[in-house]
């Protein structure tokens, strides 16, 4: 994109550009809605010559005779009604296919839209703000595609247009000439209204977005709000940006005032124009007096196409905008690439590797500095690290939720980035920190629209303590959980999301602190369980196969590990198994005894 | 908007969809909560008349001008051109000075209005209970408040006057034609009856079709939002397909609810046409017959065939805006529902107790709790925690604990009994006076999108930096604050997100404690965070907690060892309460059940 400079002055150009795209992709329903406008344009003038034939041969020879035949009166009547009937064809050609070819061009985009905000990476997630990204699917969809209402119209009136423009060159070319400096001005007051006009729609549709922000976010945290009882303040905010876009709808709209009234007035003023020539010329006997009623009549006529296409590129600016604004999100780049290779089949659990890897959010402060482990196929280890110490990073890099920005993660020896789309989903199920629920049933969020048989989420949730609970709501399996589950509590939440982990059956099973909303009776229960076969169907035939990484602070949780790995300063701090790591460590130590070192102390007391 | 009755006993009102509000009832309301819309509505009517008699008189004058003047028998009169051609300059001028001001005022004047109205709406979210709030997905809340005001918006500014405007042109016609001849009036007059009588059918039919395409409007957007913010699930679950075809569902229901409901419009509209040309010929034929019986002559006729026009020209017009104004009413109803939502946790206003501060005392009077259409959750609670104490709550998952935080911090109203805080009822507190002396940190923490320093200030609007800081070293969190890179400007990222778990409750907890309240409700507040900082920000509150009283929900049991008091919470009922020696000794109990596990857990 250039300079807002040159942006600015091909407003019109780009305006139509952005049409030439809706055309290009709905030709069909567009050469319809056009002829209907056409026919529609056609049939006006029609009207007048009907009105004009009836005169003549019925109306005026009735009264002159004193009489007058059935058979015309049909005709009249006959006359109007097609016309009318016909025109009224126009109008639903032209506005019905106008309406639909502008709902299908706003399909496609959203669909573009949406579709990217399923493939780009978190990272660029969390540079844009929800209730931006929904104007940018709402309200900038409808305004790129809001010129298509009028076009259609204008293009018919084009047509109006180019026939009177012909005949009064064929009446009078020189006054025909002067009457046509018309549409240089009409040129002038456009450039006028888009070099005024695309800036600050610019601004009110950036401001739309930031509404939206504010107000997505407002109801988010709506609770919390509520609670510290901050509704004024969240009111204020709100208030200033509603006022601000406010403000800059109405300089728009004073710009819109001034421009409609311009171009309605331009034909007449035209008129008068050619009228002062045409006097000029009629009594210097150039011309006669027949030539300029028609030429000034002709101009009349002219006046409703160029309403119509300025009605078109009144519409322009913001049209530009939105267009601009979904396009940023189209080509937004950085999706991250796949690869085509397939991870084995096997029930077998998987082989994690990390080598030397490196991530930070912010190169000042770096966070995992070289991490380097793995873990053999069926066995637990558990991440052990203080808050912020970068275990949650860790278990997004394990998933490809984000890309190392050194070093390499790889699984059954493949690496990360070259495995297909959903290769690794198929193996890996990471049960995040926080456990986030659709607004479904219960079976669709254990599932996740996977053709799984009910037996299987049973045994899911049962293997996640959620068997209970989930029995005992109205519908069973078909509640439907409210948006982020809400209807749940936190512990009965986690456990839904650690059933929708374990239906999968994954080979390797990352947990990211995924039961520290359960109580410790049935994190016990849950512990036991995947200990012994994560379906809980390898029973005691010696463990389960899936390779599993848990990050944990409880002991029970550690100490179920083969292996600890303790993480600290983006680094591994000490790997072995807990008993060893307490005596050999005594950051480590200190992190995870702290309760029994609290209970003494308080002993001592 | 609130009202002093006491509203229905579960707090679980649904969103009103509005849908239930006449049209015009819209409008009264509508024009009720923004006054801003009837500011200086008669001299923009005065404007808009001008504006609208300009575009009459131009065409006339220049007409006459071309007739008279130059095409006149006696051969073109200069002086009559001369004077008719300024006349017409004068009333282009006038008429387009008249229709800019007129479209400038419309603007600034709904613009103002429904300013007001998005705000209003916007506050009256806030205003309603937290189950309310629930009953809509965020996605669709925020398009009541966005994109269904603009909606309307643009009605108001191109609809409503000349709406009025083009009845009085039509009124004006009809006059002029009953004047030249009332049979030719009627006729026309009867042409156009089918389309006045449809007009009703199609009204409904449109509102009905507008309706459900507002809706899906707000379905859109909610099928738009979750994904997003859950787009760590979709990404690690690779549900991306299936994600992708739900919100193509909503896209593709937005787009055909828009297509039916364009279909209705299309249809009355050419109506329209066809009276028109119904109205052209029935005048015709009926004016030639009347030449037979009648002073009825061609130039009458004729003359009357343009009045025709001049009646046509407003009804078109006026048939387009009934359909816009469908549109826009449809949006408005949404926005106007949400205030007529009511407000059931009636804040007591300025009736409200100011509670005295200090350390409060809480009793909980048989107080049963259920959600709307779900099983008893909280069965006859009845306790009583002494000012000052320290109280930690423990029980199994989905037992109520949560339920309980939010009944005595009023986020609920319980069904039955009464939450009385230093004995008065919570419900005659003024919220004002409740929010600054009970504080909860829920289970679930929201950051705002912006720094660490701005959401702790949301506990104590303009606290010094030197105070978060100071409140941080009293918590014992200097050193993970000193630690961050960025400090107290260290962005939080949006709900938080770019945080660490643990992080983002510290902030949590943080903005709770510069709150400084008399009671402290915290529910799971710590859970992410890693045992030793847990410990040490358990032993800071311990401290801190002394002159308030306290109220823990905690699964991790050391909480409950260091409490004055515990309380057994076990499938709504309370079982055991007592100081945590007193609870495990008692064999066989919930609590020794709990505690045994969690031993259990440590040993390992
Ligand atoms: N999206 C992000 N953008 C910027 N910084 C981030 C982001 N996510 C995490 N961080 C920072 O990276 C560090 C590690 O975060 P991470 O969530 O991995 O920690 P954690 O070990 O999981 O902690 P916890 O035990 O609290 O869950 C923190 O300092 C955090 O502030
Ligand atoms: N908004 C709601 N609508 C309907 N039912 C709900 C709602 N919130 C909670 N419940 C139900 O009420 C019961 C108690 O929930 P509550 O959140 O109080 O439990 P909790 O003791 O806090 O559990 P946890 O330890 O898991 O947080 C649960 O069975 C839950 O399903
Ligand atoms: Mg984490
Ligand atoms: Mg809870």
């Amino acid at each position: 994109m250039g300079s807002e400079e040159s942006q600015r002055r091909s407003t019109t150009l780009e305006g139509f550009r952005v049409l030439g795209h809706a055309i290009r992709r709905e030709p069909g329903i567009f050469v319809l809605s056009t002829l209907g406008s056409v026919l529609f344009a056609v049939l006006t003038v029609a009207d007048a010559w009907v009105l004009g034939w009836a005169t003549d041969h019925v109306v005026i020879p009735a009264f002159e005779t004193g009489e007058i035949g059935a058979g015309l009166l049909w005709a009249v009547l006959g006359l109007f009604l097609g016309v009318a009937i016909l025109r009224a064809v126009g109008i639903v050609a032209r506005r019905l296919g106008a309406g639909v070819m502008q709902y299908r061009m706003q399909a496609h985009t959203r669909r573009a839209v949406t579709r990217q905000y399923l493939t780009l990476p978190m990272e660029w997630h969390q540079r844009h703000p929800t209730g931006q990204l929904l104007s940018n699917a709402y309200s900038d969809v409808e305004a790129a595609w809001a010129p298509i209402a009028p076009l259609p119209m204008a293009l018919g009136t084009v047509v109006m247009m180019v026939i009177a423009v012909v005949q009064m060159l064929l009446a009078d070319v020189v006054m025909a000439l002067v009457g046509l400096l018309v549409f240089p001005l009409v040129l002038v007051a456009n450039l006028a209204y888009q070099r005024l006009a695309s800036p600050l729609m610019t601004h009110a549709q950036g401001l739309r977005a930031e509404v939206s922000e504010i107000a997505h976010e407002s109801f988010d945290g709506a609770m919390v709000v509520k609670t510290l009882g901050r509704e004024g303040e969240e009111t204020e905010r709100f208030r200033a940006k509603a006022h601000e876009l406010r403000d800059v709808n109405i300089r728009v709209g004073r710009i819109r005032a001034a421009f409609d009234p311009t171009l309605a007035s331009l034909p007449n003023v035209g008129v008068l124009v050619v009228l002062a020539v045409g006097v000029a010329r009629v009594t210097s006997g150039q011309t006669d007096a027949g030539d300029v009623v028609t030429v000034a009549y002709l101009l009349t006529i002219v006046s409703f196409p160029i309403r119509a296409i300025g009605w078109l590129l009144g519409e322009f600016p913001r049209s530009v905008v939105g267009f601009r604004r979904t396009r940023a999100v189209i080509e937004a780049t950085g999706s991250m690439p796949h690869g085509g290779e397939a991870l084995p089949t096997t029930p077998v659990g998987a082989r994690l590797e990390v080598d030397g890897l490196r991530y930070s959010y912010d190169e000042e402060a770096p966070l995992l500095q070289g991490l380097s482990f793995d873990v053999e196929p069926g066995r637990t280890v558990a991440i052990v690290g203080a808050t912020a110490s970068g275990k949650s990073t860790l278990t997004s890099l394990l998933t490809r939720l984000v890309d190392p920005d050194g070093g390499r993660i790889l699984v059954d020896g493949a690496d990360l980035r070259d495995l297909a789309h959903g290769e690794l989903a198929r193996s890996v199920a990471l049960v995040p920190q926080n456990a986030f629920l659709f607004d479904d049933t219960v079976r669709g969020n254990v599932t996740l629209g996977a053709e799984v048989p009910d037996e299987d989420v049973w045994a899911a949730l049962r293997a996640a303590q959620a068997d209970g609970f989930v029995a005992a709501l109205p519908h069973g399996l078909d509640t439907r959980l409210g948006e982020r589950g809400t209807s749940l509590s936190g512990g009965q939440r986690q456990r839904i999301s650690l059933a929708r982990a374990l239906v999968r059956r994954p080979r390797l099973l990352i947990l990211d602190d995924a039961t520290s909303a359960v109580d410790p009776e049935v994190e016990a229960r849950i512990l036991a369980t995947l200990r012994h076969g994560a379906m809980g169907d390898g029973d005691s035939t010696g463990g389960s196969d899936t390779t599993l990484v848990v990050v944990a602070y409880r002991k029970a949780t550690i100490s179920l590990a083969d292996d600890v790995i303790h993480l600290q300063d983006g680094r591994v701090a000490g790997r072995g198994h807990h008993a060893d790591l307490l005596s050999s460590s005594p950051a480590y130590a200190r992190l995870v005894n702290a309760y029994e070192q609290a209970a003494h102390e308080a002993g001592e007391r | 908007m609130s009202t002093t009755t006491t509203g229905p006993q579960t707090s679980g009102t649904r969103m009103d969809t509005g849908e239930d509000i006449g049209a015009i009832d819209t409008l009264r309301r509508g024009v009720a909560i923004s006054p801003e819309l009837k500011e200086g509505v008669w001299a923009t009517l005065l404007l808009a008349v001008i504006a609208s008699c300009g575009q009459v008189v131009v065409p006339i004058a220049v007409q006459q001008t071309l007739d008279r003047g130059l095409n006149g028998p006696g051969g073109p009169r200069l002086g009559y051109v001369v004077w008719m051609g300024l006349a017409a300059a004068a009333a282009i001028a006038v008429t387009s000075t008249a229709s800019y001001l007129m479209t400038s005022r419309l603007f600034a004047t709904s613009e103002r209005g429904l300013a007001t109205l998005r705000i209003k709406a916007f506050r009256h979210v806030h205003d309603l209970p937290l189950l309310t709030q629930n009953t809509e997905r965020r996605g669709a809340l925020v398009s009541r408040v966005t994109s269904d005001v603009d909606q309307v918006s643009q009605f108001l500014v191109f609809g409503g006057l000349i709406f009025v405007v083009s009845v009085g042109q039509m009124l004006v016609a009809t006059v002029l034609m009953v004047v030249y001849s009332w049979q030719l009036a009627l006729v026309v007059w009867l042409s156009f009856a089918p389309l006045f009588l449809s007009i009703r059918y199609f009204q409904r039919k449109l509102s009905a079709a507008y309706g459900v395409v507002r809706h899906q409007v707000g379905v859109l957007l909610g099928a738009i939002s979750e994904p997003v913010v859950g787009a760590a699930v979709v990404r690690s679950y690779a549900v991306e397909d299936r994600t992708q075809r739900r919100i193509d569902r909503a896209i593709g229901a937005y787009q055909s609810a828009s297509t039916r409901a364009q279909k209705f419009t299309v249809v009355s509209f050419s109506l329209g046409g066809i009276s028109a040309g119904l109205a052209n010929a029935g005048v015709l034929i009926v004016g030639v017959l009347l030449g037979f019986t009648t002073d009825m002559t061609a130039g009458k006729v004729l003359a009357f065939a343009f009045l025709v026009t001049l009646f046509v020209g407003p009804v078109q017009m006026g048939t387009q805006i009934l359909t816009d104004a469908q549109n826009a009413i449809a949006s408005w109803r949404r926005v106007i529902g949400i205030l007529e939502t009511p407000a059931d946790l009636v804040d007591p206003g300025p009736d409200g107790v100011v509670l005295p501060r200090g350390p409060i005392d809480v009793t909980f009077d048989h107080v049963s709790f259920a959600y709307p259409d779900g099983p008893p959750v909280l069965v006859d609670v009845d306790l009583h925690l002494e000012a000052g104490t320290r109280v930690a709550i423990v029980g199994e998952t989905g037992s109520g604990k949560s339920t309980f935080a939010k009944l005595l911090t009023r986020l609920m109203d319980p069904v039955e009994g009464a939450v009385l805080l230093d004995g008065l009822d919570v419900r005659t507190i003024a919220q004002e006076s409740l929010r600054a002396s009970v504080v909860l940190v829920p289970q679930e923490g929201f950051l705002f999108d912006d720094s660490i320093a701005a959401n702790v200030r949301y506990g104590r609007l303009g606290a010094t930096e030197e105070e978060i800081r100071a409140s941080a070293r009293e918590l014992g969190l200097s050193e993970w604050l000193e630690g961050l890179p960025r400090g107290l400007a260290t962005k939080v990222g949006q709900r938080g997100e770019s945080l660490s778990a643990g992080e983002r409750q510290l902030v949590a907890l943080l903005r709770a404690h510069l709150a400084d309240p008399d009671l402290l409700v915290l529910d799971e507040a710590t859970s992410a965070v890693d045992p030793r900082l847990e410990m040490q920000i358990g032993r800071a509150l311990e401290r801190l907690m002394e002159a308030r009283t306290s109220v823990t929900i905690a699964h991790r049991l050391s909480t409950a060892e260091a409490a004055d008091e515990v309380i057994v919470v076990d499938r709504g009922r309370v079982v055991q309460r007592g100081p945590h020696r007193e609870l495990v000794a008692q064999e066989g109990s919930v609590y020794a059940g709990l505690h045994a596990s969690w031993i259990a857990q440590h040993d390992a």
